[in-house]
Formats: structure tokens, C-alpha cells, sequence
């Protein structure tokens, strides 16, 4: 399929897959084992610049958008859902700063972000507050100059890693919603600490902590719009960053399909590549029309958030949930077509349907989406009525 | 008149087969003709023979013949080190004796070095009719200006008409400077050496492309002719204690001993018992051995049958043995005895670096791995089961 | 501190397929790339000019389409590229090519440093990198795996060798060729890419370079290929099955000559 993609994006994806071929694959195996964090794939990634692709060029970056970030996202995914997550979680934590941050707090933050000279992470979840993120309890207290937070966030993709956390908390406890506000907290700061490594089931590459505020001093000047915008920030950050989500599904959904297509191409049973069994080949015809069909819907919507569009919601929420599904689906195909082979670590498509379930569960589960998306169907259909 | 090629419109039939064997993908067909890109073109001449019509005529210009007559004698540079001479030098007599019988000259040695007077007689014994011996402290350990100054002072008075030396670091370092220096034509790597008795040429074959084909390469018009060959490609000369040669012990003046470069240390690195390129038994292992512990396992298998260890890119780069074993294409070329591939599918960059071993063992699960390809001897079955059977059965039969 | 990197646009051997029917090599849709011994001296040239400053100049000799590898370097980190390129160049052993390089290097007149592959995958013969000093009538170091010391006029360099290494102090300027080992040679980086894309390339012909034209091409080159064929394919033997015992047993047997 054609995406219509411009020179300097096919540039910048050639560049991907290549990191993506030469680097990340021959250690995705060996990260996966070892749960660690994959520091020298993230310096190469800074180092080719492609840290900066939607950071605007005045501070740093490539000047691209979500499409450019997605591109990208794709082809890390392709080689290591959990990897590319090192890259995608730094876009997740960067999106409240450059959506809403000042120019002062851009200027700030910005450039070393989008030279991979550091990494980012968001801190919503908390224990309590997974789908229902109403019900945050991390708390900020204004003190002269400073906030005073406290509070711990619970599953934070790159925690421990990462060194700006853009954290949403609860400054006004009687305003419900309308009164949490977003910071950024440097690591290091005092009062702020991270909880031992979770182990994962897949994207075992990522690091997963917890954070943990105690009396963890954040001066004023790191507030991110005003007090009260905290949860506008947090949504329309999430609205951002789900085709991101979208496009790590879609390329964990291609890497699987590639692996079992050739597996099938060279598969010898009953004396015949298995690929010339007509069972295999309407699997394998599912697959990659449904990865078409995700990818065409996670860039269309990337696209439409790069077009500056006001109600994304819907859309984002739509290609996060497809492509997730589809990743889902394929990787477990994969896994059936290699057979017995699929089942074992030796082989590498295991790795995909371990990786693909997280895009079904993070960033809003598909149950929410779904919510989310029926929600915006009905009141649109509610406006059309006279 | 300068070379050129050139397509017979009237002959060519349009069959391709030039396009086929063009080595540098330069002949398309167009309107059911060869057309020669020349910007690809190396006038090599391989489509000249396939073609079975005669519709290519190359003419190659090899200029107003020369008096070649004043060149005689075949040479081989004896490489030492620390005084010992290098086992590429006897593998060089061995081969330069064929050459020089065939031409009806001498068999001449030349060796460089410092107190190495004593080590003329090793070299007699293995074949050579006449030694040049350089003896001096500046030379003790090789360095590019003395060792090239002093060849091209030899060669220039002396006038061989072949020269062969090694392909090794300092073989390979060494003639190509003194091939320019000396106008000469120089053949890298050749697996085989013969005579053409009418022209008296040394005909030297090659392997390019990663041994995928095969050149036969000439150098008509300029002497000395000269050629490196590979460690283990040749046998060595025998060993032949009766054998007396002529000892000509030659001095130069110190602007000849003079270097740019200054030699600071030799640091010996013993990494491992048996060197990769020297060793006459190798047992390799590739991604099929899962990681530093599989590496053990066939380490237990080379020491047994006192070999060295050998690794594919894949193995390396995930970090489970260090470069220095790697083989292939941008690892080592080894040419052993005996090649055991344990878990090695047998990558294309793979089998460039040991095809030519004289026998490969392929053990691998995968039956399609083309590894089994080149196998003398193949095994489809667990690395696990066999490598430590195999390691106790040999231990069992070389103790007897 | 002024560094020149000579490369050389090689087909990709891992698309380096033989016709079984033919046995001859299938050439279509092999790719071009820069030799790859060649990317370790670029990465080396672009750490040095990152350690003292200075220029970094690429140049190769061979077709138009070698302008794509000029432009790698560049993306690689070189500042600028030379393509020299003539046809009176085709058919250039190695003498004819470093002769050829030579007298490019010499148009460049003002460099302290050049630098190698060790040799390129293609041909292997690892003879234009000496042949170009030769020419130049600089010193050499081959082999180089680590530039430890780097001033104005001097360098400390290790050279490996077949035991280990040797630490060889030269003069600048000369000539280094680089083993693998020296380095890991970096990924392009986007804006790498951005400023090759708009660079310009010399393109220098036989005329440019003030070069003998006697001294050119296949006329310029002492050796001569008269015949070039397909060896004999290595054909796969016997396969030995059965008990991992018994199997052993055999294999032992079979090799017993090989062994002692």
C-alpha cells in the first residue's frame, strides 16, 4: 500500500528499519531473557536523531508530528515491541509539555529530549486509578514557591530510566476532576523514589517501576498550564499518544506476519512448503490484510491529529483498539502457523503474542476505547437531532 | 592505441549468454542485442569466451613489447619473526621449486633479519639454490621502509622474474608497496601457480567474489611477476638435509636501513592455545549453540583434537565469544584440515571464510541448513547429544 | 587536522546469489554498498575529526553510481566527497587504482591523515591502501586497530599482527589501513542524511587529476585477466545418521586420518 508518504519520511522510516534491522534485532531475543534496560540501542536511537522527529525544529527536533513519531514507533516494533517502547514512552511523557508546556518550560526540556539525551516517562496510574483515572489519590500541595507531592504511581513505562516525569495530581480534592493539575518532576528531585521492576509477561525489555512521591518538593515554575488542567492535559496526552500505541501494534503485528511467512515459504511437511497449503495461505492472507487495514486507520488518524483536528478522541481511541486487536490476532496466527515451533523461546514469534497483549491493556484498555468511542457516536447522533 | 571492446551487431544472435557471464553485471540486452555499460565494463574478457559466435572482440593494448629477456629466477621473501622463519616461507619454497623446475631457473631465498645467519641453512634445506641475506639490527623486527627499500634494491639489481611472498599482515603490507615502487604486476591470494612454457608467464588463479568465481590472471609485460598466497594453501618443501645453496650476504648503506615509522613494542597476545589461521583443526559454533555455555561445550571438542575455536558473525555479535574467532567474510578465512560447524546454518558470509577446508563436518538440527551444502560429512540431529559424544569418543580413540 | 578516507562501492554479498542451473553469479537486484571495511575507516575518520577538528574528505574512484557511497560517507560524517571517475580508468588492476588515487590525494594537497579499509570484500587483495603510500611516498601502518596518540605532526597507533599487536610510532602525514576491531562504526543520523542529500560531490576526470594517461586503466595496469570461470561447486557428501552413539562412532572412524 502507498501511504503517500513525503521524501522525508520515507527517509526517516528507511533509517528506522535499518536501526531497526542491524541493531535492535539481533538483541531482542537476548533483552527479552534478560528484562534489562536497553540502553545502547536507545544511545544509537539518539544518536541518529530520530528522538526529535515531532519536537518542533526551534527546539531541536525534526520538526515533524504523530505521523512521523508513529512511522517510527512501527518499524522499533517490528524488530522489539519492548524496545520500541523506550521510544514511545518517552513520546507519551513529552506530549504534556509540548502540547501545554510554556515556551520557557519547551526551552527547557525540549532540546535534550529530542537529542535522546533524556528520556521520558508519564505518571498517571496509580493502584486505585487504572481505568477510572478520576479516582487519583497522588496529591500537590502548594507551598510559597513549590509544590509539595505525595502519592505513588503504579506501572510507569520507563520509570527508573527516564529523567522528566510529567505526573498528574490532585491539587484541589474538591473539584473532582476539574482538580488535578499536571507537573514535571526531574529525577532526583528529593522526596522522589522508584519502586523495584515489575516483571512482565511481554515488552519485557521495558522498564516498568513504580514511582513514589514522599513530600517530593516540584518548584512552581514546573506546573504545566494551571492548577485544574491536569486531567485535560492527561486526555488529550492519551489522545496523542494512541496512535502511537496503534502503530507499536502494527508493527509487533508485522514482524509476526513476516516471521510466518517465511517460516511457511520454508516449512517442508508432507513433502510440500506448508505455504502451498491453502489453510496457511488463507491465514496468512487474513493477516496481512488485516495489518493493512491497521495501518491505514493508525496513520489516517495520525495524520488528522497532525492536521490539527479538535475532536480526535474518537478516531485515536478507534486505531488504538483496531490495531491492538489485530496485533493480538496475528501474533497468535503466527505462533499456530509455526506450529510446535511456535510454542518454544528457540523461535522468535512467541516474543510477538507476549508483546501484543499490553496494546489491548495500556493507554486505556479496549473496553474504555470501546467507551469512549460508542460515547462520541451517540452525541454526535444526539447534535444531529433537530 | 588503447584497449577497447566491441560488439559485432552482425554477429551477435541475441542468445545473452554474454550477459550470463559477465562477472560485473555490465552487458544488458537491448533490441535483442548485447549492449557493454562501459562505466561497468573491466575488459576482463569473460564474455569474449562465452560467447559462441565471436561477436565480441576485445583488443587489449599491451603496449610496445619489452625486453623481459634480463629477467630470471624465481624469488620468495622468507618471512621471520624473532628470528624463526615463518612456516609460509617453506609452504612458498615448496611451490617455488615447481615453478622454478618448470622455467629451468633458480630457486632463490630472501630473507631479512638481524643475527639470522645461522638460519640460511634451513632454507637450503628446503629447496632454494641461492640465498640473499640481509643482516642487520634495524631489521630485526619488520618495518615498512627498510624491508621495502632493501626488496626493491635486490630486485632492481638482481632482476627476478617471479617474486612470491605471503598473504600475511606483513607479506600483504610489504610487496604492495614494492610492487609500485617497482613497476610490477602483483596477484593477492592466489590458490594456484603454473607456468605457460611459451611465454614463460606465471599463471596465477584467484578466487573473487568470495570464491564464487575464479580468475586466471597474467602479467604480460612487466617483471618481476609477482604473487601472494595464503597460509596452508601450498605444501610445504621437504626437508631435504644434503641440500647446500649459494649464500650471498648483502649490505647497504644506513640511508637504505632508515624508517619512518618507529617500532615501540611487540605485544603478544595469548588469547588462546592455537591460532585461528594457523590451525590444522577447527571447531566452530553459530547461533545454534544459544549462548556462551554452548561455546564451552565445543571448546571442550577442539581441545580434545587440539584445535582452535571458531564462531560465526551471529555468535559474536551476541557477544558469547570474542571477535578474534569470528570466520566469514569480515571475520578470518581459515583453510584447515578438518572444519567441524556445530549449530552453524551457513550463511553465504559464513562459507566464504572456510569452504576451501579440506573437510567440513556440518552438525546442525535444521536438515535444510545450507551448511549440509559444502559438508564432506553432514549430521542432522541435536548439538547437545552429539558435540559431547563425540568429545568423549575421540578422547576415547587418540588415547590408544 | 585534515583526514582523507578512500572507499569503494562493492555489491552487497549478502544478495551474492549463484544460478544453480548456470553457476554463474545473478546479479539482478544486488544492491551497491560501501565496502565493508571501508565504513570502519569513515567511522575512525569521523572520531578523529570529533578528537583534533578539522575536514573530513571522502573520495572513491569507479562509475557515476559510486556518487551513492560518497554520499553515505557523508550522512556518516565526512564533510565532503570526490568521485573520480573516467573511462579511461576501466579495466584498473590495483596498480593502475592506486596510482589513480594517488594522484587525486595529491590534488587535495593539504592532509595530515589517510585512511583505509583494510581491503575491500569484493577483490580482497588489500594491496591499493599500501600502493596508494607507495605512490605518495608516505609512511604506512596496516592493520591499525587503535590510534592512541594523535598530534600536528605525529601518531601512536597499534597494528595488529598474527600474535597480537605492535605499537608503531609515524610522522604525519601517512597512511593507516583499519581492521574491524578499531571501532563500531555509528548508524547515519537523520540530519546526517539531510546534509548528504543536498551535498554536492566533486567529480574529478583523468584530466582533473594531471595523471599520465599511460598509467590509466587496463594500459596502466601490469597484470592482465585471461580467463575468468566458475569453480567446481563444493558439493555436499554423505550424511550420517542413527544413534547419537552410534553416529559418533562413525564420524570418529571417518576422521580417524585427520586426527591424531
Amino acid at each position: 500500500m502507498d501511504y503517500l508518504l513525503t521524501e522525508q519520511q520515507v527517509m526517516m522510516r528507511d533509517l528506522a528499519r535499518k536501526i531497526a534491522d542491524e541493531k535492535i534485532k539481533p538483541v531482542a531475543a537476548h533483552y527479552d531473557e534478560t528484562e534489562e534496560f536497553a540502553w545502547p540501542i536507545m544511545k544509537i536511537i539518539a544518536d541518529s536523531d530520530l528522538f526529535g522527529v515531532y519536537i518542533p525544529e526551534q527546539y531541536g527536533g525534526l520538526g515533524g508530528g504523530v505521523m512521523d513519531m508513529c512511522l517510527i514507533t512501527e518499524e522499533f516494533s517490528r524488530a522489539c515491541g519492548g524496545i520500541a517502547l523506550g521510544y514511545a514512552g518517552t513520546g507519551l511523557g513529552t506530549f504534556p509539555i509540548l502540547l501545554y508546556g510554556s515556551d520557557e518550560q519547551k526551552q527547557r526540556f525540549l532540546p535534550d529530549i529530542a537529542k535522546g539525551k533524556r528520556l521520558a516517562a508519564f505518571c498517571i496510574t496509580e493502584a486505585g486509578a487504572g481505568s477510572d483515572a478520576g479516582s487519583i489519590k497522588t496529591t500537590a500541595v502548594k507551598d510559597g514557591d513549590q509544590y509539595i507531592l505525595n502519592g505513588t504511581k503504579q506501572w510507569i513505562t520507563n520509570a527508573g530510566e527516564a529523567e522528566v516525569y510529567t505526573v498528574i495530581a490532585i491539587t484541589d480534592k474538591t473539584k473532582g476532576s476539574r482538580g488535578a493539575s499536571a507537573f514535571i518532576v526531574e529525577k532526583g528531585a528529593k522526596g522522589m523514589e522508584f519502586g523495584k521492576k515489575e516483571k512482565k509477561m511481554g515488552i519485557r525489555a521495558s522498564a516498568t517501576r513504580e514511582v513514589i512521591f514522599t513530600d517530593c518538593r516540584v518548584p512552581a515554575a514546573n506546573l504545566i498550564s494551571k492548577e485544574g488542567m491536569g486531567f485535560i492535559v492527561a486526555m488529550k496526552t492519551l489522545d496523542n499518544s494512541r496512535p502511537g500505541v496503534a502503530a507499536q501494534a502494527v508493527g509487533i503485528a508485522q514482524g509476526a506476519l513476516d516471521h510466518a511467512v517465511e517460516y511457511a515459504r520454508t516449512r517442508v511437511q508432507f513433502g510440500a512448503p506448508i505455504s502451498s497449503f491453502q489453510a496457511i495461505q488463507h491465514m496468512l492472507a487474513d493477516m496481512g490484510t488485516q495489518v493493512e487495514a491497521a495501518r491505514a486507520l493508525a496513520y489516517a488518524t495520525a495524520r488528522m491529529v497532525d492536521s490539527g483536528a479538535k475532536s480526535i478522541s474518537k478516531e485515536s481511541a478507534m486505531s488504538k483498539l483496531f490495531a491492538s486487536d489485530v496485533a493480538m490476532k496475528v501474533a497468535n496466527d503466527a505462533v499456530q502457523i509455526f506450529g510446535g515451533y511456535g510454542y518454544m523461546r528457540d523461535y522468535p514469534v512467541e516474543k510477538y503474542l507476549r508483546d501484543a497483549k499490553i496494546t489491548q491493556i495500556y493507554e486505556g484498555t479496549n473496553q474504555i476505547q470501546r467507551n469512549v468511542i460508542a460515547g462520541h457516536m451517540i452525541k454526535e447522533s444526539l447534535k444531529k437531532q433537530p | 592505441m588503447a584497449s577497447s571492446i566491441a560488439i559485432s551487431l552482425d554477429k551477435c544472435t541475441g542468445c545473452s549468454l554474454c550477459v550470463k557471464a559477465c562477472p560485473f553485471g555490465a552487458i544488458h540486452m537491448a533490441n535483442k542485442k548485447a549492449v557493454i555499460d562501459m562505466a561497468k565494463c573491466t575488459l576482463c574478457g569473460a564474455c569474449v569466451t562465452a560467447c559462441k559466435f565471436m561477436a565480441i572482440e576485445l583488443k587489449k593494448d599491451s603496449g610496445p613489447k619489452k625486453d623481459l629477456s634480463g629477467y630470471k629466477d624465481v624469488w620468495v621473501f622468507c618471512e621471520q619473526k624473532k628470528g624463526v622463519i615463518q612456516s609460509i616461507s617453506f609452504e612458498l619454497l615448496g611451490e617455488g621449486r615447481k615453478l622454478a623446475d618448470k622455467l629451468g631457473v633458480k630457486l632463490c631465498a630472501v630473507i631479512l633479519g638481524s643475527g639470522i645467519e645461522s638460519k640460511a641453512s634451513e632454507l637450503s634445506e628446503r629447496g632454494a639454490d641461492k640465498i640473499y641475506l640481509v643482516d642487520h639490527p634495524a631489521l630485526k623486527s619488520y618495518q615498512d621502509d627498510p624491508y621495502t627499500e632493501i626488496i626493491v634494491n635486490l630486485a632492481e639489481e638482481h632482476k627476478p622474474e617471479i617474486i612470491l611472498c605471503g598473504a600475511t599482515t606483513i607479506g600483504r603490507s610489504l610487496i604492495s608497496r614494492v610492487a609500485i615502487r617497482i613497476n610490477a604486476g602483483l596477484t593477492a591470494d592466489c590458490t594456484g601457480l603454473d607456468i605457460d612454457p611459451e611465454e614463460r608467464l606465471l599463471l596465477q588463479t584467484r578466487p573473487a567474489f568470495g570464491g564464487n568465481i575464479m580468475a586466471t590472471i597474467i602479467t604480460p609485460n612487466h617483471r618481476p611477476q609477482m604473487a601472494t598466497v595464503r597460509h596452508k594453501v601450498m605444501q610445504e618443501a621437504a626437508v631435504d638435509k644434503s641440500r647446500k645453496a649459494e649464500l650471498i650476504i648483502k649490505h647497504y648503506p644506513e640511508e637504505v636501513l632508515k624508517s619512518r615509522t618507529k617500532l615501540l613494542e611487540i605485544v603478544e597476545e595469548i588469547s588462546e592455545t592455537v591460532n585461528l589461521s594457523e590451525a590444522d583443526i577447527i571447531v566452530a559454533g553459530g547461533r545454534g549453540l544459544g549462548g556462551k555455555e554452548g561455546f564451552e561445550m565445543i571448546g571442550e571438542l577442539a581441545k580434545v583434537l587440539g584445535g582452535a575455536v571458531g564462531a560465526t558473525r551471529g555468535a559474536v555479535d551476541a557477544d558469547w565469544i570474542p571477535y578474534s574467532h569470528q570466520v566469514g567474510q569480515t571475520g578470518k578465512t581459515v583453510c584447515p584440515k578438518l572444519y567441524i560447524a556445530c549449530g552453524v546454518s551457513g550463511q553465504i558470509q559464513h562459507l566464504i571464510g572456510m569452504q576451501s577446508s579440506k573437510v567440513i563436518v556440518a552438525i546442525n538440527k535444521d536438515p535444510e541448513a545450507p551448511i549440509f551444502k559444502v559438508a564432506t560429512y553432514g549430521i542432522v540431529g541435536d548439538i547437545f547429544d552429539i558435540v559431547p559424544a563425540l568429545t568423549k569418543e575421540f578422547a576415547r580413540s587418540l588415547k590408544k | 587536522m585534515n583526514i582523507i578516507v578512500c572507499i569503494k562501492q562493492v555489491p552487497n554479498t549478502t544478495d551474492v546469489r549463484i544460478d544453480p542451473a548456470t553457476n554463474t553469479l545473478i546479479r539482478d537486484g544486488v544492491e551497491s554498498v560501501i565496502n565493508p571495511f571501508d565504513t570502519y575507516a569513515i567511522e575512525e575518520a569521523a572520531r578523529l575529526k570529533e578528537r583534533c577538528g578539522g575536514k573530513v574528505t571522502a573520495i572513491t574512484m569507479g562509475p557515476p553510481q559510486a556518487e551513492s557511497a560518497l554520499k553515505e560517507a557523508i550522512s556518516l560524517g565526512c564533510d565532503e566527497g570526490i568521485l573520480v571517475s573516467d573511462r579511461k580508468f576501466a579495466g584498473s588492476d590495483t596498480w593502475a587504482t592506486s596510482y589513480t588515487l594517488a594522484a587525486a590525494i595529491r590534488k587535495i594537497t593539504d592532509f595530515d591523515v589517510i585512511l583505509c579499509g583494510k581491503q575491500a570484500s569484493d577483490g580482497d587483495t588489500a594491496q591499493v591502501g599500501p600502493g596508494i603510500s607507495a605512490h605518495l611516498n608516505i609512511p604506512q601502518v596496516t592493520y591499525v586497530k587503535r590510534i592512541v596518540e594523535i598530534s600536528a605532526g605525529a601518531a601512536k597507533v597499534e597494528r595488529m599482527t598474527e600474535e597480537g599487536y605492535d605499537i608503531v610510532e609515524t610522522p604525519l602525514p601517512c597512511l593507516f589501513t583499519v581492521v574491524k576491531e578499531i571501532n563500531t562504526p555509528r548508524m547515519p543520523s537523520f540530519k546526517g542524511m539531510m546534509r548528504a542529500k543536498s551535498a554536492k560531490i566533486l567529480k574529478w576526470t583523468a584530466d582533473d587529476i594531471e595523471a599520465d594517461p599511460a598509467a590509466l586503466g587496463l594500459d596502466g595496469s601490469p597484470t592482465r585477466v585471461v580467463k575468468i570461470f566458475t569453480p567446481e561447486a563444493r558439493k555436499g557428501g554423505e550424511t550420517l545418521s542413527g544413534a547419537t552413539d552410534d553416529v559418533s562412532k562413525e564420524l570418529v572412524e571417518l576422521l580417524k586420518d585427520l586426527v591424531i
